[in-house]
């Protein structure tokens, strides 16, 4: 069977979606990875999407310049998890409660800020020329792929550079073999001299200033503009995904296209205008999450400290 | 010269029992305070924004009454965490079990036309008890046989019943009369009968203080209450003393789930009289945030779940009248939380300054 230049097109079409639907889902499972890495489950990620995606363009949109909102929502993202470490870390708070507050403050504080500062004029919202797509030479000649892949915003070149960076990090470097330490036995890791606060915090904010860069990818890069709820839960899924990929940095970017790849073809086919529910596509991330949580569960690999705070414990 | 004070952290030999109380009173305040800052960022004098948030939540009948009928769903899901937090089971998936019991209920209530309210409302009330607590049973059965964390998957199942509930409403049972994503109207005889006339005060405000009172029993003359403290306090304790875990935790579970199923059945038959996608815009974690506010204790969820809802009922009438953005009722609520989490902090320990 021959392919049509119809059907390239619609391949093309859908790869390259799978793709941008993954990157968030990269730069916040990442993220996360670092965080449960150290020991800590950050609930928070959520909220840190949204407050990413809403500062990131207020940014962007007031200075014209992107790049300036995509730093101003790390630096959000980076205070935020400042605040998660403080809580759980200092205060020994419990990290599933933290998380969820946070996310509730933050879902509504985006959306708050932003209404604040931007009076909409006759119901059109406002929105930001997204990022220009960077065609690599030779490569973006490649059939199906080179279209897809090879043509993209700068974003999502750095998400793929992104994970073999984290996978170095922590599984090459001595920072990577102290927060593998934390995480797995924070008294052990304290007694060889590690400092189990700093490592813990310096976590967070790394996951913070990550998963806001990928809120901010949403409304910068995808959409051009901020909507309340923008994310639709992509925080969510991320901690699926860390899971679904074993606290792998190389399986969060398999799983990524794999969720991803779920959405855009959930959204290919309601453009087609099939008749399959998509919210079966939709629901998919989290039901695969948990049959491998079950599937693993015999042998069970999730850092041994993960939601147990050190020296606080009650 | 030393630019941050030295401090020790020592932990108390009990948590202070009268810090212990003052730590929500405590936090609701600072929480306002800091809250302040995005209203006097939004154009309005904060005093005179939280004048008009307590005005309307509590200042005449009407609003006292709406802000009731924000207080049932609150104080059902409120109660299930608590419940399931008491024997350390996070249950985070108030939000999902809502929703099934919102779905069972409508599926009884729905084609229970020629059945007389009597024996409707709490077949009804009791099948919506049930789809909550089957949804729970699914996290509570995986923890206590194969381990699985169950905030992970309390947490994702939430999403999986939304879109289940979304496909359901979206596809088969869409209104044929309306067309909306929302089931066909229940049957008269299994709407909630309103108890106060001319409001909608309906019959899942009662409901709830009774479940409320129901965990009061629970937790202060039973032995499974004492139980389920017992687990929460010390598990291998529990344990050793032979009180039988995990089907004490699976059953927490389960009644946790179905007590937020309750607060679905509530919100179907006493103010929408249809099942719908948008049934619960965050019951369900806002009930996390009232069980924490109300230290598990029963009659502190109560307290705080009807504090959660003059601050929902209350900013909508802030917003109603200075035009700032109702979300704000998140960020208070969330911010709460957080300094309450600070303040149990200090309840366990003693922080001293070091020369």
């Amino acid at each position: 069977m021959a392919l049509g230049p119809e059907d390239v097109t619609l391949i093309t079409g859908i790869l390259a979606m799978t793709f941008r639907m993954s990157v968030p889902l990269i730069y916040g499972t990442i993220g996360e990875t670092f965080a449960e890495k150290s020991g800590i489950l950050n609930l928070g990620i959520e909220g840190m999407m949204l407050m990413g995606a809403s500062a990131g363009f207020l940014v962007g949109y007031g200075t014209g310049d992107l790049w300036l909102g995509v730093a101003a929502a790390a630096l959000t993202g980076a205070a935020l998890g400042l605040v998660m470490a403080f809580l759980t870390v200092s205060m020994g708070a419990q990290q599933h409660v933290t998380g969820l507050g946070l996310t509730i403050a933050c879902a509504g504080l985006s959306f708050y800020i932003y209404r604040i500062t931007i009076s909409e004029v006759g119901g059109v919202p406002p929105h930001v020329e997204p990022f220009a797509t960077i065609p690599i030479p030779f490569l973006s000649q490649i059939p199906i792929l080179g279209d897809s892949l090879f043509n993209q915003h700068a974003l999502v070149y750095l998400a793929l550079v992104l994970v073999p960076v984290a996978a170095f990090i922590l599984f090459k470097t001595k920072i990577g073999l102290s927060i593998r330490a934390v995480g797995e036995n924070p008294q052990a890791a304290a007694t060889a001299g590690l400092d189990v606060f700093k490592i813990r915090y310096l976590c967070l904010v790394v996951a913070g200033a990550l998963s806001a860069i990928g809120g901010a990818w949403l409304s910068l890069a995808q959409s051009g503009m901020f909507l309340p709820g923008l994310t639709q839960g992509r925080g969510w899924v991320s901690i699926a995904l860390v899971v679904f990929a074993n606290w792998s940095p190389f399986r969060v970017l398999g799983g990524a296209l794999l969720f991803g790849g779920i959405d855009a073809l959930q959204l290919s086919l309601q453009g087609l205008g099939l008749r399959i529910p998509y919210q079966l596509f939709l629901m998919m991330p989290y039901v695969l999450t948990i049959v491998a949580l079950v599937a693993v569960s015999r042998r069970a690999r999730a850092p041994a400290a993960l939601l147990l705070s050190y020296k606080r414990e009650d | 010269m030393q630019l941050l004070p030295k401090l020790s952290v020592e932990k108390r030999l009990l948590p202070s029992r009268r810090l212990t109380v003052a730590a929500p009173f405590v936090s609701t305040l600072v929480a306002l305070a800091i809250s302040a800052a995005p209203i006097y960022q939004g154009g309005v004098n904060p005093l005179y924004g939280y004048y008009q948030l307590l005005y309307g939540a509590l200042g005449n009948k009407l609003a006292l009454t709406e802000t009731f009928v924000m207080f049932a769903p609150l104080l059902f899901t409120g109660i299930s965490v608590a419940l399931a937090f008491t024997c350390k089971f996070w249950n985070i998936g108030a939000e999902g079990q809502l929703y099934a019991g919102g779905l069972f209920a409508a599926f009884f209530a729905v084609y229970a036309t020629s059945i007389p309210s009597v024996v409707a409302i709490p077949v009804m009330t009791v099948i919506g008890f049930l789809g909550g607590a089957g949804w729970a049973a699914i996290p509570a059965i995986l923890k206590v046989k194969l381990k699985v964390d169950e905030v992970v998957t309390t947490l994702l199942g939430n999403w999986v019943m939304y879109y289940a509930v979304s496909a359901i409403l979206f596809g088969p049972w869409r209104n044929p009369v309306t067309g909306w994503p929302e089931s066909p109207a229940i049957a008269e005889s299994t709407v909630y009968p309103i108890l106060v006339p001319g409001s909608r005060f309906h019959m899942g405000i009662v409901v709830g203080l009774i479940v409320a009172v129901a965990y009061y029993i629970i937790i202060k003359r039973t032995k499974w209450g004492f139980e389920l403290l017992a687990i929460g306090g010390n598990q291998r304790g529990a344990f050793a003393s032979g009180i039988n875990v995990p089907r004490q935790i699976i059953l927490a579970a389960l009644v946790s789930g179905g007590i937020a199923g309750l607060a679905g059945v509530s919100q179907v038959a006493g103010i929408h009289f249809h099942m719908k996608t948008d049934l619960s815009p965050g019951f369900g974690y806002t009930g996390v945030v009232i069980a924490m506010v109300g230290g598990l204790n029963p009659l502190g969820v109560v307290l705080a779940s009807f504090l959660m809802a003059v601050i929902v009922q209350g900013t909508q009438a802030m917003h109603r009248a200075t035009g700032v953005p109702w979300a704000l009722a998140e960020v208070i609520q969330g911010i709460i939380l957080l300094c309450l989490l600070v303040g149990i902090f200090y309840t366990k320990f003693k922080v001293r300054r070091v020369k």
